[in-house]
């Protein structure tokens, strides 16, 4: 619509008056996004890939399930909600270690490998700002990854969830009433929290990577790690004190403490393969200083990564 | 209008200085050559222009500073570095769709057109082309965008003679127009030489030659001495001479050395110089170099 194929020098003017106007704000945006998903497939393909194994997995012990659901009827009369979330929690974990081992590998490579094929030329010439490339990197880890583990958790364990209902109405094995009772409902909202809580407590952990992948020159791996690590041991060196290693603990594991309340009522710890919508604790999340201070030092690590590309050629 | 305006030009890397105050003016409408030898300025030239690298000094480039608004610049300038760029894993359609959608002046069906002339498959990966389809992919893409200036850096880099040809060939008869402006660095002289309109020698971070191509043809003057005469001809002070096949070739400035094309002709066969003759005279050795950065600066 806003150039015709024989640009007569007169009217090539005039389109650039009217032609500006017809790209949004966000299509820069939009586009780098799905960019960044055409060059790393595995950032859909690993967490459908985990999802097609486990199902598979799944598939195989439902031959076993009619068996040990009659043992457990015989022992326990009114057998836990919880043993029989086992296997949705442990699809759950499996998708999350699985999304923040993408996300780290897909951070430490992001600003790096434009560089390295020596793409970001090409990238560069094009009306899209050095602000749009890095968020749109930062979107990843931080907003795609997270919709997709969710996404696909759901659907996985809606099929477990009726194929073991299926299995035990077939059998006759009874307690497919039980499954029923399952709060699949729940626990879906349970994970679309946890996925915001870890999103957003993880987000420095992101910025760093991003931050060194666009500033180091060859292996950005050992430059997001060695760091640390030496900040740790110098500081046991020199202070006899570990600091630094309890913040970075703090960081990778702290957001459950935070997040959930991981006592119930009666101060029995909650299992992790069940977490009822009653232990959620948003106001707790939202008020804790590490959260919003986690978010300023991403911003900052952001904000640098963004400057750092202005001034980043080909290596 | 101005294109490009350039005042004073620096930047240095540590001690390496590639940019040594360089002036700049290219006016719309114009194709002009960039040439240089390697190390001499050329992509650090470019890179400024394009906004990819600060400098010191003033620079405008269609009125915009563009360091400070390289992607406001963008939707106006189009870029070829050398054929690696294109990234690998792209597909053919995927490049299409990407331009499309970020780029306000890409006219898709444009680009169809062009690629419909070449053997390019849309499914292709671009890692699975050959250099020459890749440029001719990135030329394609660029052509189709309604841009104002086009910065080509080495873009026939290791490209057979058809390639480059056809290359220049489309830039001319599908993309040029007095409203478009287009600066290309190039080693490969003899293939832009009938394509400019302006040419300028970089050397050291300095601009050693700046003039528009008619003015190279009515300036310079190269000479196939006759043998009974070279003690007179090298009396008329050339600015370099060569020997061929046993003959002394010299070349003359015909502005600077204030002499007459009639006094030159009537040394032996005169013809103009080549732009690679000009360019090897004047920075093919260190005396040459000099006497360029003394002779040869006309702004």
């Amino acid at each position: 619509m806003n150039t015709q194929s024989n640009a007569v020098p007169e009217s090539s003017l005039d389109s650039q008056v009217t032609a500006p106007a017809a790209i949004s704000a966000t299509r820069p945006m939009y586009w780098s996004v799905r960019r960044e998903l055409w060059e790393n497939r595995s950032i859909y393909i690993a967490p459908l890939a985990v999802a097609a194994l486990y199902m598979l997995g799944f598939l195989i012990s439902l031959m076993w399930l009619p068996h040990s659901m009659r043992e457990v009827a015989a022992h326990h009369p009114a057998p836990q909600l919880v043993e029989l979330a086992m296997p949705y929690g442990h699809a759950t974990w499996l998708l999350l270690v699985t999304a923040l081992l993408v996300g780290i590998f897909y951070s430490l490579d992001a600003l790096h490998g434009e560089r390295r094929d020596r793409s970001i030329l090409f990238w560069k010439s094009l009306p899209v700002s050095d602000l749009t490339t890095v968020l749109s990197k930062a979107s990843i880890p931080l907003v795609v990854l997270p919709l997709l583990v969710f996404a696909i958790t759901v659907i996985l364990q809606l099929f477990m969830w009726l194929l073991n209902i299926a299995v035990l109405l077939v059998s006759g094995a009874g307690a497919a009433t039980l499954w029923a009772q399952l709060p699949l409902f729940q626990m879906e909202l349970v994970l679309l929290y946890g996925l915001t809580v870890i999103a957003l407590w993880y987000a420095p952990i992101y910025g760093w990577l991003l931050l060194v992948s666009g500033w180091a020159r060859r292996a950005p791996f050992l430059w997001a790690g060695l760091p640390a690590l030496a900040i740790a041991a110098v500081e046991k060196i020199a202070f006899h004190t570990s600091y630094f290693g309890f913040l970075l603990q703090d960081r990778l594991i702290g957001f459950a403490a935070r997040a959930f309340d991981l006592k119930d009522k009666g101060g029995v710890p909650v299992d992790p393969h069940f977490i009822p919508l009653a232990q959620v604790a948003p106001g707790k999340f939202l008020s804790s200083p590490g959260l919003w201070i986690g978010l300023l030092v991403a911003a900052a690590f952001l904000v640098a990564a963004v400057r750092l590309r202005r001034y980043r050629e080909p290596i | 209008m101005t294109c490009i305006e350039a005042r004073g030009l620096r930047k240095a890397f540590g001690k390496t200085i590639a940019l040594d105050g360089v002036n700049l003016l290219v006016e719309e409408g114009r194709i002009l050559g960039l040439i240089g030898p390697n190390g001499a300025g050329k992509t650090t030239a470019l890179n400024a222009i394009l906004g990819l690298t600060p400098c010191e000094g003033e620079l405008r480039v269609l009125g915009r500073d563009p360091w400070a608004e390289r992607e406001r610049l963008m939707r106006d300038v189009c870029f070829i570095a050398d054929v690696a760029v294109l990234p690998h894993w792209m597909r053919v359609s995927q490049a299409l769709d990407y331009v499309a959608g970020v780029h306000p002046r890409f006219d898709r069906a444009k680009a169809e057109g062009f690629l419909a002339k070449t053997d390019i498959s849309r499914t292709s990966k671009i890692r699975e082309l050959s250099k020459g389809m890749v440029t001719q992919l990135h030329l394609a893409l660029v052509m189709a965008i309604d841009a104002r200036l086009l910065v080509l850096d080495e873009p026939t880099l290791g490209l057979d003679i058809l390639y480059r040809k056809q290359f220049y060939d489309s830039l001319l008869n599908d993309y040029f127009d007095r409203n478009r402006t287009i600066v290309v660095t190039t080693h490969q002289v003899e293939d832009v030489e009938h394509v400019l309109t302006d040419l300028m020698f970089i050397n050291r971070g300095r601009i050693v030659l700046d003039c528009s191509m008619e003015e190279f043809e009515s300036r310079y003057l190269e000479v196939t001495v006759h043998p009974e005469r070279v003690a007179a001809a090298r009396g008329l002070k050339p600015i370099h001479e060569r020997q061929v096949l046993g003959r002394s070739i010299l070349l003359f400035d015909l502005k600077v050395d204030h002499v007459e094309r009639q006094q030159v002709a009537a040394l032996g066969e005169v013809r103009t110089p080549s732009i690679t003759d000009l360019f090897v005279a004047m920075l093919g050795n260190k005396q040459g170099s000099k006497a360029a950065e003394t002779q040869g600066v006309t702004r």
